[in-house]
């Protein structure tokens, strides 16, 4: 991925963001997350049927990066099952992280390939993940 | 204004974000490595000659501090590692001693959070109730507003001399006068003030007050706790140990030291305090009227160019130190300041430790600049050209 699709990707994302609302049903699990480091503040929606997640929303205010970020997150981790969406974020940290990953499974999370590198930007991208984590968690 | 005195000037950097912390001259970090490498030993122990020579620099600064403000006797000038930590001695050394629940305190919803936290503590403590002064239109306290505010159980008003994050200037003498005549203390936050005002505590009458030497061209780690001498003699030490007693014989048996060594327990903070002492010498050799001046006029000038600019939404037009808070249209404050990163321009975005200010401004976020003596027209000439484009801007934030 070049520096241009990085871009584009990202603000797209950034401008129409995927669900970006309070849930519209009953059953959902919520989690803030927030960086400590500046200013970013997202509440997380997560419906989980059968260890399936059904559906991801958010609401709150962020960064560019955060909020494409959480965009490209759920677009990715719906429809998964809760060892799916586990899997997608080890190897979406690991890539933040500079370590080994898995570019196929990443799709256009790769957008973040080079984060780590711009200093505390690297928190804003893992922001929606760790907050969702810390649902999955109840799940083991 | 005296920009060759600043190392951290000749790198490629503009620097913008004073009311963090500010850059230090030559001749501090001079007077710092001075002390580690050539009479490094510690204060109020040795009976050798560097130890003395330590003694002299330790208690010349604090001369040299209580000079600055105009306190009346140097037992008043108090060292501590910041304005945080003289505004906690302040609540909880002296007024967590003497307040019972129902007491009232009064704030303003735009103080730093070094000024509300200690407040609240007492809040949960003690029972006493945190109450805030309303503020006008342009977010200012008035005499009117603090005069409405105070009531028969108000004991203490606790303010900021000037907000970090709007710049807003405070009538405190005004202030002292009206609490004083209804036997309230004033406890004076001067973290922004003392950097870039000529303070005289004794004119001003205020009882105590606390500021940095990081915010003042000095070292991080030291700052002033000023409190009138009667007062200070009642302040219980938040630290017990070396240095601070006279003598200890059973938990009955304490003596401590006099004034101001009681409240400096432990070995104090020896190179910050003597680099402050040398920051305010510096400072001294300026003026402050000078600084405050010139200042003032670098503000006028920014505020004219990014009024040019039809996006930026200025947050303070109305302020009277050299702090711009403003935001650009549609554009989330850390992005642009990622995007003026890029161009080496340090410019501080969040919501300044003053969280509950979102509640009175009604943003959450903005960008702040922050204005010290040694920024020039062409820093602003060059924040106002990036800010200019806003696709650049959408470009590059990312
Ligand atoms: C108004 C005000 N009060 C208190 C503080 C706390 O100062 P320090 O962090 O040096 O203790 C600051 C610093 O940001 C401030 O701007």
């Amino acid at each position: 991925m070049d520096i241009e699709q990085k871009r584009k990707i990202i603000m797209e994302h950034y401008s129409n963001p995927k669900n970006r609302k309070l849930p519209d049903k009953e059953g959902y699990e919520k989690v803030n997350t927030a960086n400590s480091s500046c200013v970013d503040n997202l509440d997380i929606y997560v419906k989980i049927t059968d260890n399936r997640i059904e559906d991801i929303t958010f609401m709150g205010e962020a960064c560019a990066i955060s909020i494409s970020s959480t965009s490209i997150m759920i677009n990715n981790l719906i429809g998964k099952t809760i060892s799916e969406a586990q899997e997608f974020i080890t190897q979406f940290e690991n890539m933040v992280e500079e370590s080994f990953y898995d570019k196929k499974l990443l799709g256009d999370a790769n957008a973040y390939f080079d984060i780590a590198s711009q200093g505390h930007r690297k928190t804003c991208a893992l922001l929606p993940y760790i907050g969702i984590k810390k649902i999955l968690e109840n799940y083991k | 204004m005296n920009i060759e005195d600043f190392p951290m000037l000749k790198k490629d950097i503009i620097y913008l974000d004073n009311g963090a912390t500010t850059l230090k001259p030559k001749c501090v970090i001079d007077k710092i490595n001075d002390y580690y490498e050539n009479y490094s030993a510690n204060a109020h122990r040795g009976d050798y000659d560097i130890s003395f020579k330590v003694d002299q620099e330790y208690e010349n600064a604090r001369e040299l501090a209580r000079k600055f403000i105009n306190a009346k006797y140097k037992e008043e000038v108090v060292f501590t590692s910041g304005a945080t930590q003289g505004l906690n001695m302040i609540a909880f050394g002296f007024f967590g001693k003497f307040l019972e629940a129902g007491d009232e305190i009064l704030i303003t919803q735009s103080e730093h959070a070094s000024n509300v936290l200690p407040w609240f503590i007492l809040q949960k403590k003690l029972g006493v109730v945190v109450r805030y002064i309303p503020l006008d239109s342009n977010h200012y306290v008035t005499i009117e507003s603090v005069r409405d505010a105070i009531t028969p159980h108000t004991k203490v008003i606790s303010l900021a001399g000037i907000t970090n994050v709007l710049g807003d200037e405070r009538p405190m003498k005004e202030i002292c006068k009206l609490a004083h005549e209804k036997n309230v203390f004033v406890v004076m936050d001067a973290a922004q003030s003392v950097p870039h005002r000529k303070i005289d505590v004794q004119d001003f009458d205020v009882d105590f007050l606390a500021f940095s030497g990081h915010k003042m061209c000095g070292p991080t780690g030291i700052g002033v706790l000023y409190g009138k001498k009667e007062l200070l003699e009642e302040m219980e030490p938040q630290n017990y140990g070396g240095g601070m007693n006279e003598s200890f014989d059973s938990a009955d048996e304490i003596y401590l030291k006099d004034l101001p060594t009681r409240l400096e327990a432990g070995t104090p903070n020896i190179a910050g305090a003597i680099g402050l002492g040398e920051a305010i010498k510096y400072l001294d050799g300026i003026g402050m009227e000078h600084i405050c001046e010139y200042e003032k006029n670098l503000r006028k000038y920014a505020i004219d160019k990014l009024l040019e600019i039809p996006y930026i939404d200025i947050l303070n037009l109305e302020s009277d130190s050299g702090i711009i808070s403003f935001n650009v249209d549609g554009v989330f404050a850390q992005d642009v300041a990622y995007y003026l990163n890029k161009y080496n321009l340090c410019v501080r975005a969040g919501n300044h430790c003053a969280k509950i200010l979102k509640k009175e401004v009604g943003v959450q976020n903005s960008l702040r600049v922050s204005l010290y003596f040694y920024n020039t027209e062409s820093d602003i000439d060059a924040l106002v050209e990036l800010l200019r484009n806003k696709d650049k801007i959408m470009e590059e934030m990312i």
